[in-house]
């Protein structure tokens, strides 16, 4: 038995590992969240702004992430959609274009009524700029230095929500959702903090021991992982019920269920490996 | 006397009830009386200070209608306004009927609308003054129905003034002139001769023995130097290393392999190798075609590395820079080739997965100090001990700091003293938060 | 000369990009630099596409093993490459419908939208997923409790891991929020997995990241210092021609 688990092909690992993340998914079991102090930080700053608020929502991620943070973004989206906010996307990624489609999408399907047929007054696509922390320096203090057009190429003159804004200090809030580098960092050092921008936002799991020491002076809030995300959702469920029934609002905590059973499988691989390594220890192989 | 019969009445009732009807309408018509809201008060503006000049903060007292349990909101936000005084003013150029004849009609500055601040801020930055220009600004509050305060506007003129030097930042550079000189010094010292003790680092002095292991096998090095940019430090760190590896490689005559996620990372480690080589004595060995580009985006650049280790099977993998999600990927596909693997990083969140699934790993600085190491240069390993100063100065603070807050905790716990007065420990405390660590300069 | 010249265009550009932290004169300049060196990088990139087909012309010409994948490496290069410079399947810009190219290249619908939404983003995901697995296997391998830090590291590794879950819930979710010992002070419910894992990660795991920041920051410190004033030149290739 010994020489079997020493000499374990780590395939069998893998092909355990996706029974036990594709078995839940398949079931779409959830369990109850509790929003912790951070998530509901994140909420109050979303949900105590005036109906109507200004809310620049800066999507850094891409599709390799988008199943940690698509969430995050699908909840910030419709948080704000349900106080009617007014939101103005932009993106440090090339690749985050499309991550802001998804989000207006949602606008436009979900709350037709506050959004379709509204861009320009309801919200804004301002698109990729290349520059990383440089675009941020410079939408701090002048959004048009950056940002000329938005994303279709017309002017931001033009635009009833960009004609009057002079830069993102004029907003009520910033949430961003970041997988790395240019990300919630580089917001935090070159915008909220030295220009007292309230921010919040939604990171992977491997960035939030970052992110931890800007909470509270610098961030209002943080999202960390898909368990962030699954109890902001929560958050909203509870204070909007009627989200309870779109299935498409629960992405966050439809996915706890395959988190459980991977880490409970990752313990148990611990175990064995420390079983396998005490019996090679007590034989003196090891 | 009966209505009806009422000539006169019959007659001026109808353009009478026309009348009435009219007035009715129009009063219909007219918008609702507008509320008015308190306006704030105390407003001022200063220049800020340590700018380019370009910038003007405003503050203010809040309306006494923004009161922070009121709902639903008498005042929404407060929109400023500036008015520039002097300087250059607008002029519109008109053609007459006659050509190459202007009429040129100055504009007389005007408030114009710069931003808004939301309810309960108390604060604004202008951020697009220009330098010595004088300027006038105005505050209204606003509220919901129309709702606004009477305007208050500042009495003086203010002008953004620019600082050469940013005095917030000033103990920033104290600490910057000590670290670098410190540095400098060290690197002067070691130049003079002086013998400087570096402890060994396990990583660093596996890369032989590793080069070593490959040359025997028959099997290549596989040398990544992260996936940034030449821009990034971490990149120009690994890129250092891989000059002292080429040079062990071409001692040892191993192929040295080093796919890149950036084209100047390429050329730049093309430049490097083939220094290395030369410098060796190797010129021969050298082949460009060993250092190549793949592709910018991150997994695409990993699915090829893995691939290749998969087919090559490397006896030795180095991964020396900044990396992402992709360094467990990389990590275990070499472990699973049965590569050693020394990997080099200064991001933090990155490490725990190179710590696990490589045989040795350089932490943070270590990375940095990989170089100098590596070289023995006397003026590089000087730098070593420039930065285990820095460290000093770093743990003196943070011992002095923390001793500060923690007796000045307990002071406060105590009685209050009979005068309002600021304790000794109290105010290093606040000089401590505010000046050193804050913007309060010196 | 071939040396020299970027060693003083490096310490130049570096010195002004410190300076720009206290002298605001300086941000304006410091911001051009970063701006420059977008440019470069895009120039630079013409260098690193040409090198990537020559490479795979290369293995293809010599049939070297796996020239398949060499193929199709430059099939998808420049099929991508046509599909978004000529913006198949893009309908013009409604403002501009005389001009065919007018519109968005990553329009809904259109080719490269297509190319992005159904075989770059799942590859993406795919390749990210794969960390689940190989977290698995480096788990199962290299967490064993062979010392006394080991030992604490596993523990807290099961802590961290449960508390993240529901798990916790289910195995800590009834302790009572009374006091242990007197009337305040720690109580039953401080134990609960997921309290015990944001201890840890405010605790332990935040002051750790801050010290290992730190002397990350030193070297970054040193390392700029040493290239800047061209201690180490090694990055900068040599002199002599080969």
């Amino acid at each position: 038995m010994l020489k079997i688990l020493q000499n374990l092909d780590r395939r069998w690992i893998f092909l355990t590992m996706f029974v036990a993340v594709s078995v839940p998914l398949i079931m779409g079991t959830t369990f109850p969240e509790t929003p912790s102090d951070q998530v509901l930080a994140v909420f109050d700053a979303v949900d105590n702004l005036p109906d109507g608020s200004n809310i620049v929502m800066a999507l850094d991620y891409d599709p390799a992430s988008a199943g940690e943070l698509q969430p995050m973004a699908s909840a910030f989206t419709r948080h704000c959609a349900l106080k009617k906010h007014n939101i103005y996307f932009m993106t440090l990624w090339p690749q985050g274009i499309n991550m802001i489609q998804g989000s207006i999408d949602i606008l436009n399907d979900e709350y037709p009524e506050t959004y379709k047929g509204k861009y320009g007054t309801k919200y804004v696509n301002l698109g990729f700029r290349a520059g990383n922390e440089g675009v941020i320096k410079l939408v701090v203090e002048d959004l048009k230095k950056s940002y000329t057009t938005d994303i279709h190429g017309t002017n931001l003159d033009n635009i009833p929500l960009t004609k009057n804004l002079k830069n993102i200090q004029q907003v009520d809030l910033l949430a961003n959702v970041s997988a790395g580098y240019p990300g919630s960092q580089e917001w935090v050092l070159y915008g909220s903090s030295p220009f007292d921008i309230p921010t919040v936002v939604g990171c992977t799991g491997v960035q939030a021991p970052i992110m931890l020491p800007y909470i509270p002076d610098q961030l209002t809030g943080i999202l960390a992982a898909i368990k962030g995300a699954a109890e902001y959702e929560q958050a909203i469920i509870n204070h909007y019920p009627d989200l309870a029934e779109n299935p498409k609002a629960k992405e966050g905590l439809i996915r706890m269920g395959p988190q459980l059973v991977a880490h409970v499988l990752l313990i148990s691989l611990i175990v064995l490996g420390n079983v396998i390594y005490f019996m090679e220890r007590r034989q003196g192989t090891a | 006397m009966h209505l009806r019969k009422n000539v006169v009445i019959e007659r001026l009732m109808i353009p009478l009830l026309c009348f009435a009807a009219g007035m009715a309408q129009s009063r219909a018509d007219e918008p609702p009386q507008a509320k008015q809201l308190a306006p704030p008060t105390q407003f001022r503006a200063e220049d800020v200070d340590g700018d380019a000049g370009t910038a003007i903060d405003l503050f203010w007292t809040l309306s006494p209608d923004d009161e922070e349990d009121t709902k639903p909101r008498k005042v929404l936000r407060y929109v400023i306004s500036r008015k520039q005084i002097g300087g250059s003013e607008e002029a519109v150029v008109l053609e007459s009927g006659s050509p190459f004849v202007f009429e040129v009609e100055e504009k007389k500055p005007e408030f114009e609308e710069i931003g808004e601040a939301t309810y309960r801020k108390d604060t604004f930055r202008d951020s697009n003054c220009e330098t010595g220009v004088p300027y006038l600004y105005r505050i209204q509050a606003f509220g919901p129905d129309n709702a606004t305060s009477p305007a208050v506007e500042i009495k003086e003129p203010v002008i953004a003034t620019l600082q050469w030097f940013n005095l917030q930042r000033s103990w920033f550079a104290v600490f910057v002139f000590l670290i670098c000189g410190s540095v400098i010094v060290f690197i002067e010292m070691a130049r003079q001769g002086k013998t400087l003790k570096i402890r060994k680092i396990a990583g660093l002095e596996a890369i032989k023995d590793a080069v070593g292991r490959a040359t025997e096998m028959g099997r290549s090095c596989l040398f990544v130097p992260g996936i940034q940019d030449i821009n990034d430090i971490q990149t120009v760190a690994g890129i250092t290393i891989l000059s002292q590896v080429a040079k062990t490689t071409a001692d040892y005559r191993a192929t040295l392999e080093v796919p890149t996620s950036r084209s100047l990372v390429m050329t730049t480690a093309r430049d490097t190798v083939e220094a290395a080589y030369l410098q060796a004595g190797r010129p021969d060995e050298y082949n460009e075609d060993d250092i190549y580009y793949i592709t910018d985006e991150q997994f695409g650049y990993v699915a090829s590395v893995t691939g290749k280790m998969v087919r090559d099977k490397p006896a030795a993998c180095f991964y020396m820079g900044a990396f992402y999600a992709e360094s467990l990927i990389l990590a275990e596909t070499g472990n699973s080739v049965g590569a050693i693997q020394v990997a080099g990083t200064a991001m933090p969140t990155q490490l725990p997965f190179f710590v696990a699934a490589c045989d040795f790993t350089l932490i943070g600085e270590e990375f940095f100090a990989a170089s100098a190491y590596l070289s023995g240069e006397p003026q590089q390993l000087g730098s070593l001990k420039g930065q285990d100063f820095g460290k000093l100065i770093g743990g003196i603070l943070l011992l002095a700091g923390c001793l500060i807050m923690t007796i000045s905790a307990f002071e406060s716990r105590g009685e209050p003293p009979a005068e309002d007065k600021e304790t000794f420990l109290q105010s290093a405390q606040i000089y401590l938060k505010e000046n050193i660590l804050g913007k309060g300069g010196f | 000369m071939k040396r020299t010249v970027p060693l003083l265009i490096s310490a130049v550009t570096g010195f002004v990009l410190i300076g720009t932290a206290f002298i605001p004169m300086f941000e304006e300049w410091g911001n051009d630099a970063m701006a420059w060196f977008n440019l470069l990088a895009a120039f630079a990139f013409i260098l690193g596409g040409g090198n990537l087909l020559k490479m795979q012309l290369q293995k293809i010409s010599a049939q070297q093993a796996g020239w398949g994948y060499a193929a199709v490496t430059l099939i998808a290069f420049f099929v991508t490459l046509f599909v978004g410079l000529a913006k198949v399947g893009v309908h013009p810009n409604a403002k501009f419908p005389e001009y065919s190219w007018s519109g968005n290249y990553l329009e809904e619908g259109g080719a490269f939208w297509w190319f992005f939404e159904y075989i770059f983003t799942p590859l993406s995901a795919t390749m990210f997923a794969l960390l689940a697995f190989y977290i698995s296997s480096a788990a199962f391998r290299a967490f064993r409790a062979k010392n006394t830090e080991a030992t604490i590291l596993l523990i807290i590794a099961v802590i961290v891991l449960l508390g993240r879950t529901y798990a916790s819930e289910w195995l800590t979710g009834g302790f009572p929020n009374e006091p242990i010992f007197g009337e305040g002070g720690i109580t039953y419910s401080d134990f609960k997995l997921d309290h015990l894992s944001q201890i840890i990660m405010d605790d332990f795991t935040t002051p750790g990241m801050r010290a290992i920041k730190i002397g990350i920051a030193l070297g970054v410190a040193s390392t700029s210092l040493k290239v800047l004033l061209g201690v180490d030149r090694s990055y900068l290739g040599s002199d002599q021609e080969a």
